[in-house]
């Protein structure tokens, strides 16, 4: 019997949503997005943080109305949360002053039932999650699992039409994650649940694969749909399915492919739009240039290889290659990561020959940097403060990215000793590394 | 059904029989009522300014006095609650009404409670003109503009710190503004709420000489309680009287700990927003004993189920958010400066007509010249207090043992109204002939200093245990200890301490200035003898001055100099 019907139950087309920058005009966050989800049907979203993903869930969850564009759910105009649905938090949303029985129960509040239902339908949602016995515990008394459990239960109480995951296990450990996933898909599978339809919003490519009937792939700045793929594999799915590799492979040459599209665009009107920098700490590029340069990848690997072999997440992954690849210390293609000549160097030399690569490298392929070291230069007094470089950055980015841009800038022209930068008052200066000491 | 046979299997629990712990809570149930009622029946009897009764100094008289007075703390405490409820929800929740309410709080706040006194009093006797409901409802408001301020600041704060998770779980679940209240506002605002109840407390005992003994120009008002007591104790020059009054304050206020703040502050520890466990917890007999107490438990379970379900009821789903609103932001911001500029022109103005009939350039001169005094009073003695507290605090913090004892001790003594002390004070300083203006200076900060004690030993208690061993391996010692770990790891919490220390010795200072001891009088000049004086005499457009000066002060102070400290302090403090 086939699950999925022809129906849709939430519809959005052509969403946009923009915030405001501190000069009053509006930054995109998303732009052009028509999305819908059928009845029955398990959604994926998958995007990088930044990728505006969580915002398309608040939208589609009526927390959050978009700058333009349609939205329907159950062929009616959505404005503010409606019943039939409901969102399961990242970070579970519970109360803490409530017990885990009057948590589920808030979920009830405004559906006006019966006390006795009331009371029948949390036991029954408490039992189906595996919370019996756990009524009058506090949430604080729970773990993390335990605590995603009531939040799952919280959703499910009200017999939701459509279900708005954001996340949902990206604070849980591995291994906690991946029984309340399974779990979950048993749920799905089985038919203790009326039929719903489920929108996830994750940054996990493998989870993705894993549960949704469907994957919707986001870029970032602004966040439009790149991609989208269909998961026709049965259920259960089976990680080490050649098939399934497969897919999880394609989702990542997507990715790189979009990656390396968005730097040669940016390298094209160079100077004049700059994309926000993720702020990769130093060690780990070191620590991912060693790897990549010993045994047994001997400078080259798959992402998907690496990802797994280093535990990352595609979060955790894709700024170091991204940052590494504006670096021109690796060359990515089609989901395949190599190191260049320099960053083979970089990965074998010591101390000083990295710092001495870096800064060369900064100088190089980062604009923001070569323009931060320039006009220090021009400087008499060789200060500048942070706020010019910030309010240039705000032309192009919301006010956080440009933040994290220039912390990230400070972090590695710290390191290359380009430049240093004095945080009580703010200010970039050029003064020698020699007269600080 | 289930869920029947559950309740049932509940009640009969209940009936099983009644528990010693019932007794003692019907008990002190049954006493609450009887004093209720008592007071209730004064209240509404007839009253006339022209024959009012005497105080009587007997010891005997001393309970039903502090009862009284108790009842009446509580009833201020109760209308802070309900007027913080309202002020602080209206402001966190309308941006436009936020603009002019968050300024007028902050005047509210700095403004001293003998200026309220003055002006209002007069009002509540005219309104209800024969019984004792005027002078009682005049009573109460002025301890109720002793305790109000800083609860509405800490029940905005939270309001406007609200989990984001929480508040969008909320509206996906399509709570109305009333469940919303009840079910996120106020649980989560509750344990600042209680903290800052307690502060109000101890805010109030400090006036309540001011409020029960009133005297604006030739009006005298003597309401039967603690304060007057006290006041013709001293008026008398009866010490023994001063050490029964002092004695009953003192059970007084560990009463109102034991039967009142203590279980709240156990209550509102379920309210910790914290998720974790390893905390200690606070703990309260009479807490224990109303939970054990079965019969009770039973008896008030409908009450407790009706208020339960008022609180869930689908009560008014206020207008959802205007969509258009937010087009309209930036012609709010403009419109609401435009009302809030010409609220404060038109006040100042007022404030001028009153106080202009009468008044001379020389008045003004006078008025800044005791308001330099006070000042420099409120630096000098607020550093004293400083280097005298943070060095002990620190080191008493930092042996866990120790602080468990003392932190108890130092947050009674800020509870304590060291007025009382005024009186003994005031006989040393006749006895060895010193200068009023110096030796009375130290009673301003008798009773804040304490604030500053408690935060610092919080701090340093609260001192990461990694730090002070990484201090120890490096062999930091002596001063440098001091000036680059232990200071710099309190700084954020002794800030804390001492605005509330500061502010507190600007408050204290109309009570401490100028002291009474029956026919002496030590005037040791300032602004807050300044302000006494002319509340004595009745002299409302130098009243008015006094303290539209002394406001300013106070909020010049905050907003240069302890906000941007407290800024710099939280700043630096942040790990990583």
């Amino acid at each position: 019997m086939p699950r999925i019907e022809n129906i849709p139950v939430i519809e959005m087309s052509r969403i946009c949503m923009g915030f405001a920058k501190s000069s009053g005009e509006s930054l995109p966050v998303l732009t052009n997005i028509s999305l819908s989800i059928q009845k029955g049907e398990i959604l994926g979203l998958l995007g990088r943080s930044g990728s505006g993903k969580s915002t398309l869930l608040r939208i589609a969850a009526g927390l959050v109305s978009p700058s333009s564009g349609q939205i329907s759910y159950v062929q009616k105009s959505l404005h503010g949360p409606e019943e039939g649905i409901s969102v399961v938090f990242q970070t579970f949303a519970l109360f803490p002053w409530l017990t885990v029985y009057e948590n589920v129960e808030l979920g009830l509040n405004s559906l006006h039932l019966e006390p006795g239902e009331m009371h029948q339908r949390v036991v029954s949602a408490l039992d189906l999650i595996g919370l019996d016995g756990f009524e009058s515990a506090y949430p604080r008394e729970l773990s993390g699992g335990m605590r995603q459990r009531v939040g799952l239960a919280r959703a499910l109480v009200i017999y939701p039409t459509l279900l708005l995951m954001d996340e949902p296990f990206s604070a849980l450990d591995v291994l906690t994650a991946e029984t309340l996933r399974s779990d979950l898909i048993d749920l799905w599978g089985g038919n203790q649940l009326p039929p719903m339809s489920v929108l996830l919003v994750t940054h996990n490519i493998e989870e993705a694969v894993l549960m949704c009937d469907r994957i919707v792939i986001l870029s970032s700045n602004p966040g439009r749909i790149t991609a989208e793929i269909p998961v026709k594999l049965p259920q259960p799915r089976n990680r080490l399915d050649p098939r399934f590799q497969d897919i999880v492979d394609e989702i990542y040459s997507i990715l790189t492919s979009r990656t390396t599209e968005l730097i040669h665009n940016q390298i094209l009107s160079l100077g004049k739009h700059i994309e926000p920098l993720p702020n990769v700490p130093i060690n780990l590029i070191e620590g991912f240039t060693e790897t990549l340069a010993n045994p047994p990848y001997e400078g080259q690997s798959e992402l998907s290889e690496l990802a797994n072999e280093l535990a990352l997440e595609i979060d955790d992954l894709f700024p170091i290659a991204e940052t590494l690849y504006i670096l021109k210390f690796v060359d990515l293609k089609e989901g395949n990561i190599r190191l260049t000549e320099n960053g083979l160097l970089f990965a074998r030399g010591n101390t000083d020959m990295r710092k001495e690569l870096f800064r060369t490298h900064l100088l190089a392929h980062l604009p923001l940097a070569s323009h931060i070291h320039h006009v220090l230069n021009e400087r008499e007094d060789h200060h500048a403060p942070r706020i010019r470089f910030q309010s240039e950055l705000e032309d192009h980015m919301t006010e956080g990215r440009a933040e994290r841009t220039l912390n990230a800038i400070i972090a590695w022209g710290r390191y290359a000793e380009l430049f240093t930068y004095e945080d009580n008052s703010r200010t970039f200066s050029l003064i020698q590394i020699n007269a600080i000491r | 059904m289930q869920f029947d046979t559950e309740m049932q299997k509940r009640g009969l629990r209940y009936l099983r029989a009644l528990t010693r712990w019932d007794i003692l809570a019907i008990l002190l149930i049954l006493t609450l009522l009887l004093i209720l009622g008592l007071i209730v029946r004064q209240t509404i009897s007839p009253f006339s300014v022209a024959a009012q009764p005497d105080i009587s100094l007997s010891v005997w008289k001393l309970p039903g006095y502090t009862l009284k007075t108790t009842f009446r703390m509580l009833t201020g405490l109760l209308a802070s609650i309900l007027f913080t409820f309202g002020y602080a929800t209206l402001a966190a929740k309308n941006r436009r009404a936020e603009m002019i309410l968050l300024p007028i709080l902050d005047v509210l706040q700095s403004v001293p409670v003998l200026g309220y006194l003055s002006f209002i009093s007069v009002l509540f006797l005219d309104l209800f003109p024969h019984t004792w409901l005027g002078p009682e409802l005049a009573a109460i408001f002025a301890i109720f503009t002793a305790q109000a301020w800083n609860m509405t600041f800490s029940f905005y704060q939270a309001l406007k710190t609200i989990p984001h998770d929480l508040d969008e779980a909320c509206r996906c679940f399509r709570l109305t503004a009333w469940q919303r209240f009840w079910r996120l506002e106020v649980p989560f605002a509750f344990p600042g709420l209680v903290w800052n109840m307690m502060m109000s407390m101890a805010g109030g005992w400090f006036f309540i000489v001011a409020a029960e003994a009133i005297t604006v120009g030739h009006l005298h008002i003597v309401l039967p309680g603690l304060g007057s007591y006290l006041a013709k104790a001293i008026s008398t020059r009866d010490l023994p009287a001063v050490g029964w009054s002092i004695l009953a304050m003192a059970i007084a206020i560990i009463l109102c700990d034991q039967l009142l703040f203590r279980p709240l502050v156990v209550w509102a520890d379920h309210f910790r927003f914290e998720q974790e466990q390893t905390r200690i917890h606070p703990k309260s007999w009479v807490w224990r004993l109303f939970r054990k107490a079965r019969m009770v438990r039973m008896a008030t379970r409908p009450a407790r189920q009706g208020l339960r379900w008022l609180m869930k009821a689908p009560l008014p789903q206020l207008s959802r958010r205007n969509r258009s609103a937010r087009l309209n932001h930036k012609l709010d911001g403009t419109i609401g400066w435009a009302l809030l500029t010409g609220l404060l022109i038109l006040m100042a103005w007022k404030l001028y007509c009153l106080i202009r009939p009468g008044l001379t350039c020389q008045d003004v001169l006078i008025v800044l010249e005791n308001g330099a005094i006070t000042l420099t009073r409120v630096i000098i003695l607020t550093a004293l207090a400083s280097l005298v507290w943070v060095p002990l605090g620190i080191e008493i913090g930092l042996r866990p043992r120790l602080s468990q004892w003392v932190q108890p001790i130092a947050q009674f003594l800020a509870a304590f109204p060291a007025n009382l002390f005024f009186p003994v004070a005031v006989l040393l300083i006749v006895k060895y002939h010193l200068t009023p203006s110096i030796w009375l200076s130290p009673l301003m900060i008798l009773g804040t200093q304490w604030y500053i004690l408690f935060n610092v030993i919080a701090g340093a208690s609260a001192f990461p245990k990694d730090l002070k061993e990484a201090a120890e391996m490096l062999r930091v010692k002596g001063w440098k200890r001091w000036r680059k770990i232990l200071i710099p790891g309190i700084l954020p919490y002794y800030v804390t301490g001492a605005i509330t220390a500061s502010g507190g010795a600007w408050n204290a200072s109309i009570v401490s200035e100028i002291v009474n001891w029956g026919p002496t009088t030590l005037n040791g000049s300032g602004l807050g003898a300044y302000i006494a004086q002319m509340t004595i005499n009745g002299d409302y457009p130098r009243i008015a001055l006094g303290i539209a000066v002394m406001s300013s002060i106070v909020m010049a102070t905050n907003h240069l100099v302890w906000r941007p400290l407290y800024t710099f302090a939280a700043r630096h403090n942040q790990p990583g």
